[in-house]
């Protein structure tokens, strides 16, 4: 399995959770709004990813997972 | 291709033009005047080597692409459509949204029977139930031209699927075609976050076929004369003909035909060359690029070429900036527009278009602290691909081009101030700034 953040960035408010739940891979802009330093995500911040996407209050930030291969 | 259509209208000797020779600066063609010239419509039977999906391969060998801005082949556009699920809608995109263009308008008011030509052709390929033409709202000249043209054809009854003409809102992004669509469904004429794109799931859910209008009138002459006809202009890695728009320093602005391929200089001289000594070319519009007059001048006019040279083909349009003018204030000029034009959608377009503005503003206008150039450059970099369409990318690679075509004013503005040249009148037509006071 592989991961890939994708940020909707109409849905995408600026609420900045994402980004202090997963400082290592998202950054905030001048306007709040995240940057992704990568969309992929390595294996040991799966759990921090899902945790992140999870808790963005508009569901603007999705965790899609790609089987190997 | 078809060897009964080939033979009952022979395809024209003369290479170009094409799509503009039955063109009247006074009048409109009518139904009549476009039968004389082109025959009847040919729409192929129902199987074999005459079955309606033939054209697509047709249009697949002509090597035919999208004249709106994208170049994406047309043939294969049309297979994905018509493979889709259900039954498939067309849509002809005329909404002209690029300031400094004007084929589509031209095609649509002049010869409309060849874009109406094109979208029945296309309907009838992939089996499409709904077909639609989109233009401005507001144009309702154009408008009621149009339903004139349409009442033409509906009186011998020559669509199959009736074209539906649709006017939508003539913002710059409204004529995005996931903007159309979302428009045409209901919603605000806003681009949206794709996928699915409008080929899988676009109008009501149909797999949608968006076409501009010029793609769907060389398509009317393919249908009519084959794909070698097609190939017979242009360069073998970019076919065809296509309409471009020169304005600017330039003797005679208009609409010309072209070859694809032919040197953007050699564009110039077609529109009766420079009207005073040219300093840099605007290629592709506002989301295009500017290069550099002397290192323009050869490049050919095909979506490869500008694309390795730092532009961008667009939807056909040039304009020459004369050594007169600043560059850079025209590109101030531009941004702010494409700033204030923003859907107000995406947070990092929303607030990073106007931030870029600012910047690029305060390169031209300001400047001389020596800190203005390296602002831009950090703009350009925060709102480059955040968006959910490519607005502010377009945006983006206009300002990375004046940063380079015009490097040396950009130092001196930087360090000494705004040169002279930014009190010159403004060149580039921007919508919106017609009520400023110049004295």
């Amino acid at each position: 399995m592989s991961y890939e953040l994708r940020v909707n960035p109409i849905a995408c408010d600026g609420h900045g959770v994402c980004a202090e739940l997963l400082p290592e891979i998202i950054e905030l802009d001048p306007w709040g709004y995240p940057v992704l330093m990568s969309a992929e995500v390595p294996r040991g911040l799966a759990e921090h990813a899902k945790r992140a996407a999870a808790a963005c209050p508009v569901l603007a930030l999705a965790l899609v997972t790609h089987p190997d291969g | 291709m078809s060897e009964l259509a080939l033979a009952a209208h022979p395809s024209p000797e003369l290479r170009l033009p094409r799509l503009l020779e039955g063109i009247s600066y006074h009048d409109i063609a009518s139904l009549r005047d476009h039968g004389q010239r082109y025959g009847p419509l040919p729409l192929w039977g129902t199987s074999g080597r005459r079955r309606p999906g033939r054209l697509i391969d047709v249009v697949d060998a002509s090597g035919l692409t999208g004249r709106g801005g994208s170049g994406f082949p047309t043939g294969r556009k049309m297979r994905s459509v018509a493979s889709g699920p259900g039954s498939a809608v067309v849509l002809a995109n005329g909404a002209e949204g690029e300031p400094a263009s004007c084929k589509d308008r031209l095609l649509l008011t002049r010869l409309p029977h060849l874009v109406l030509d094109g979208i029945t052709l296309a309907a009838h390929a992939v089996r499409a139930r709904t077909a639609y033409l989109c233009i401005h709202g507001q144009e309702t000249e154009l408008r009621d031209a149009l339903d004139d043209a349409l009442a033409q054809r509906r009186a011998v009854d020559l669509d199959p699927v009736p074209i539906q003409l649709r006017g939508i809102p003539a913002r710059y992004v409204a004529s995005e075609q996931t903007a159309i669509v979302q428009y045409l469904n209901g919603g605000p004429a806003k681009p949206t976050f794709s996928p699915p794109r409008p080929h899988q799931r676009g109008v009501r859910g149909r797999p949608t076929l968006v076409n501009n209008v010029e793609t769907l009138a060389h398509l009317a002459l393919i249908a009519r004369y084959g794909d070698r006809w097609f190939r017979g202009a242009g360069l073998p890695s970019a076919p065809g003909s296509a309409l471009v728009t020169v304005s600017g320093a330039v003797r005679r602005p208009g609409v010309y035909e072209i070859e694809l391929g032919t040197p953007a200089g050699q564009v110039v001289m077609m529109a009766g060359g420079p009207a005073e000594r040219p300093a840099a070319l605007l290629v592709g519009g506002f989301f295009g690029a500017w290069l550099p007059a002397r290192s323009a001048w050869p490049v050919p006019m095909c979506h490869a070429a500008l694309k390795a040279a730092g532009g961008a083909m667009g939807a056909g349009i040039v304009v020459v900036l004369p050594d007169s003018s600043c560059g850079l204030a025209e590109t101030a000029r531009v941004i702010r527009y494409l700033a204030d034009e923003n859907a107000g959608q995406c947070g990092p377009c929303m607030f990073g278009l106007p931030a870029l503005a600012d910047a690029v503003a305060d390169l031209a206008y300001q400047g001389g602290r020596g800190r203005a150039a390296e602002r831009v450059a950090a703009m350009a970099g925060l709102v480059d691909g955040r968006g959910a369409c490519r607005h502010p990318d377009g945006a983006v690679q206009l300002v990375r081009s004046a940063l380079r075509a015009f490097e040396t004013d950009v130092r001196w503005h930087d360090h000494r101030g705004p040169c002279p040249r930014v009190s010159r009148a403004p060149l580039l037509p921007v919508p919106g700034e017609a009520d400023w006071d110049w004295a």
